[in-house]
């Protein structure tokens, strides 16, 4: 499945060799057009093109790129996520030229982030990780804002120090293993103790994941990042790419090519719980809409890698499914608060109230995602957590399931007290003027509440479907 | 491999750790944007430094320079928005200082 | 003995880094960091990395350093007495840095054990076929960069000729 990296390549390269006004403003529906064409070929096979699928200028891509479950789940998000981003920016981005860079820099991550999970090298995982970081700086400072740019840069900063510290890794990892490609490496590794130069390696490789996925305690640039970016940048950079980057390295290194050594996954266990933890505890906290959302992201993160530690298939299932409903509805709640932000003016949720009235779409499909997130039945974040939980239970690990359990409390009564206060009371007398958001913003707040309630009312369906993934995939189970 | 060979791995070795110890003190405590870049690519030349002698040792130096050619491309991306950034933030506050960075708080 | 060398070479790589974190001026500093690229240019060739040492000299102390001394020369020029204000308060921060990294390469020297065997070499050994031929991801990655980097430019850069 090369050609989902090579055709928004080409899109780019073609919408920029033409270079009138025409163009410029069909790039966002070439933009739009790609994201679905992205989704048809992943969820209905039989639309995919077969001679054009891998081979430009005479060289062949697909060996290496490959598809297996994990992948799927990541190129389907997404997928989803970059369609949501883009009919975004029609209502948050109206300047052309701004609009025209906004588009072209998504294309190329979507682009990058399609590479990310398809290679099968540790240094190729490197370079496109890479792609996506720069053209996220970029992105985060589309609007030159001074917020903006001190957030681009802490990330930047942060970003980099973790990629010297991958390569790092790679370095000793070339020097064990004689290569870099996934396979060799596992091999390898399995034969040699794993004590000293080798452990050290590991533990680099995931710590660096950790620190691009913003766990604690290495989470310091992400509020700032998600919070000072433009509406529509917060979307894509909470939706996909933090968890691309963070999470999915983690997932892929774990399971394909390090193994689930009593080691990593004490450091999984530990760091996972100290991020569900801190980040539902820092998010009561915030005044800021935003800031708020990139705490529970945190939250939610941990909760991913905890599921990874468990080292079984129920919660590598778990973990894939609850990142999707995490990217489903963290991004739709970060259009939401682009609406909010949009015809209020303000992030302040304690000046904020009674939006019910004013804003019925953003209010109804925020409650949804609100509760998807908290982990209520129906919905889909609800049977999420549960497959964790359970896992977590399963494997032994009962304390960890206690506290997931206590954290999720505290961020479902949170989450409700929130949303009586903003959408449901009294409307202060600033804000009784406003009206709802516009189409761009409430057609993809609509179309991802569709999904997070039907995936929780098929959740057996689902469930079964996110179970059978992992089985391809994990080579070395412990437990 | 033999012992000298080795011996220069494990001499390198020591470098590239005492070269990430100072381009991460360096970020950690300068209190200039720029600095912050130097330190920056005082960790890429440790990595760089890194990757060539392990390929050296292992006789695949093939790979090694390859993937070393790819980190520094890669790297000069990064410090040119990186640069970029500082530019646009000394514009907006006419300062290269990190105090400027103290605004976004909680 | 020629690894001796070696290790001069990489004192020096050490010595000139630690200049450019600690040089008062930022033009020192940036001169610091052209510098060390040379030195780890020579490291390089020696080790057996000729393909990497010309493209460590050409773009490491070639391009990076024309874009350090071009973001230094956009900012302000400080007055001399504000510059030595400034030396007294960063002598406090910064002095400790040698000496630290001092001990850390000795004490690592001393604790470093060495493997007790390293992988047989592959068998393509030519730079040109790997890099064009084996790591055509890593190439399509790198083109990708190159697009994001024309729109960082534009995002960034344009539009100052309007002030």
């Amino acid at each position: 499945m090369a050609s989902l990296v090579l055709v928004p390549f080409l899109l780019v390269i073609v919408l920029n060799l033409v270079n009138t006004a025409a163009i410029r403003r069909a790039a966002v529906a070439v933009g739009i057009g790609w994201s679905l064409i992205q989704l048809a070929w992943l969820l209905f096979p039989q639309t995919r093109l077969s001679g054009l699928d891998s081979s430009i200028f005479g060289i062949d891509f697909s060996s290496f790129f490959a598809l297996d479950g994990l992948s799927l789940v990541l190129l389907i998000s997404v997928g989803l996520v970059g369609l949501v981003t883009l009919i975004t920016c029609l209502a948050t981005v109206p300047d052309e030229k701004a609009r025209f860079s906004f588009v072209n820099l998504v294309l190329l991550t979507m682009a990058g982030l399609n590479g990310l999970v398809m290679v099968r090298d540790l240094f190729s995982l490197y370079v496109y990780i890479e792609v996506v970081a720069v053209a996220s700086f970029i992105l985060i400072s589309l609007d030159r804002d001074k917020l903006a740019l001190e957030g681009a840069f802490k990330y930047l900063v942060l970003s980099a120090s973790a990629s010297m510290l991958m390569l790092l890794s790679i370095s000793a990892i070339l020097l064990i293993c004689g290569s870099t490609s996934f396979d060799t490496v596992h091999s390898v590794l399995e034969q040699v103790p794993q004590k000293g130069l080798v452990a050290s390696a590991m533990v680099l490789f995931v710590v660096a994941a950790f620190i691009k996925g913003g766990l604690v305690p290495f989470h310091g640039w992400l509020p700032d990042a998600y919070s000072s970016a433009p509406l529509s940048v917060s979307v894509l950079l909470s939706g996909i790419i933090t968890k691309t980057a963070g999470v999915y390295t983690a997932m892929r290194i774990v399971t394909s090519v390090f193994g689930f050594t009593p080691m990593i996954q004490s450091l999984l266990l530990f760091i996972g719980t100290v991020s569900i933890i801190f980040g539902a505890l820092a998010a009561l906290n915030q005044k800021d809409f935003r800031r708020m959302l990139a705490y529970s992201s945190i939250s939610q993160m941990g909760y991913i890698i905890v599921a990874l530690g468990c080292g079984t298939v129920y919660g590598m299932a778990g973990a894939l499914f609850h990142l999707f409903n995490h990217a489903v509805s963290k991004s739709q709640l970060f259009v939401n608060a682009a609406a909010v932000e949009q015809e209020t003016g303000s992030r302040d949720m304690t000046k904020l109230g009674g939006l019910a009235s004013r804003m019925p779409v953003t209010s109804g499909t925020s409650v949804v995602a609100l509760l998807s997130i908290a982990g209520i039945p129906p919905l889909a974040g609800f049977w999420s957590k549960l497959v964790i939980i359970i896992a977590l239970w399963q494997s032994g690990h009962h304390n960890y399931a206690l506290i997931a359990v206590a954290a999720s409390t505290i961020t479902l009564g949170y989450f409700l007290l929130l949303q009586r206060r903003m959408f449901f009371g009294k409307t202060p007398s600033e804000l009784s003027g406003i009206k709802e958001a516009r189409a761009g913003l409430l057609v993809p707040a609509l179309l991802l509440s569709a999904i997070a309630i039907a995936l929780g009312i098929a959740f057996p369906a689902a469930i079964n479907w996110f179970v059978k993934l992992p089985t391809g995939i994990m080579n070395m189970v412990v437990h | 491999m033999n012992g000298a060979q080795l011996h220069l791995l494990w001499t390198a070795g020591v470098f590239v750790l005492m070269l990430l110890f100072i381009g991460f003190y360096c970020i950690l405590v300068s209190r200039n944007l720029i600095r912050i870049l130097i330190g920056l690519e005082v960790l890429a030349k440790a990595i760089t430094l890194a990757i060539v002698a392990a390929g050296y040792v292992t006789k695949n130096t093939a790979l090694s320079q390859s993937l070393a050619i790819t980190v520094i491309i890669v790297e000069v991306f990064v410090i040119a928005i990186a640069a970029g950034l500082v530019i646009n933030i000394y514009r907006k506050h006419d300062s290269l200082s990190t105090d400027n960075l103290e605004n976004l708080k909680g | 003995m020629t690894w001796s060398l070696d290790v001069v070479l990489l004192l020096v790589l050490a010595v000139t880094a630690l200049w450019a974190v600690m040089a008062t001026r930022l033009i020192y500093a940036a001169l610091g960091l052209a510098l060390a690229s040379i030195v780890l240019a020579i490291v390089m060739f020696r080790m057996g990395s000729p393909y990497a040492a010309v493209f460590e000299l050409s773009v490491c102390a070639g391009l990076i350093t024309a874009i350090f001394i071009s973001v230094i020369s956009l900012a302000k020029h400080e007055t001399v007495a504000e510059i030595e204000s400034r030396m007294k308060r960063r002598w406090k921060k910064y002095a400790p840095l040698p000496f630290a990294a001092a001990i850390l390469g000795i004490v690592l020297t001393l604790v470093a054990k060495h493997p007790r065997s390293l992988p047989q070499p592959l068998a393509e050994g030519d730079v040109r076929k790997v890099f064009w031929h084996m790591r055509q991801a890593d190439l399509l990655g790198q083109i990708l960069m190159v697009l994001v980097g024309a729109f960082g430019i534009v995002v960034l850069f344009k539009s100052w000729r309007k002030k």
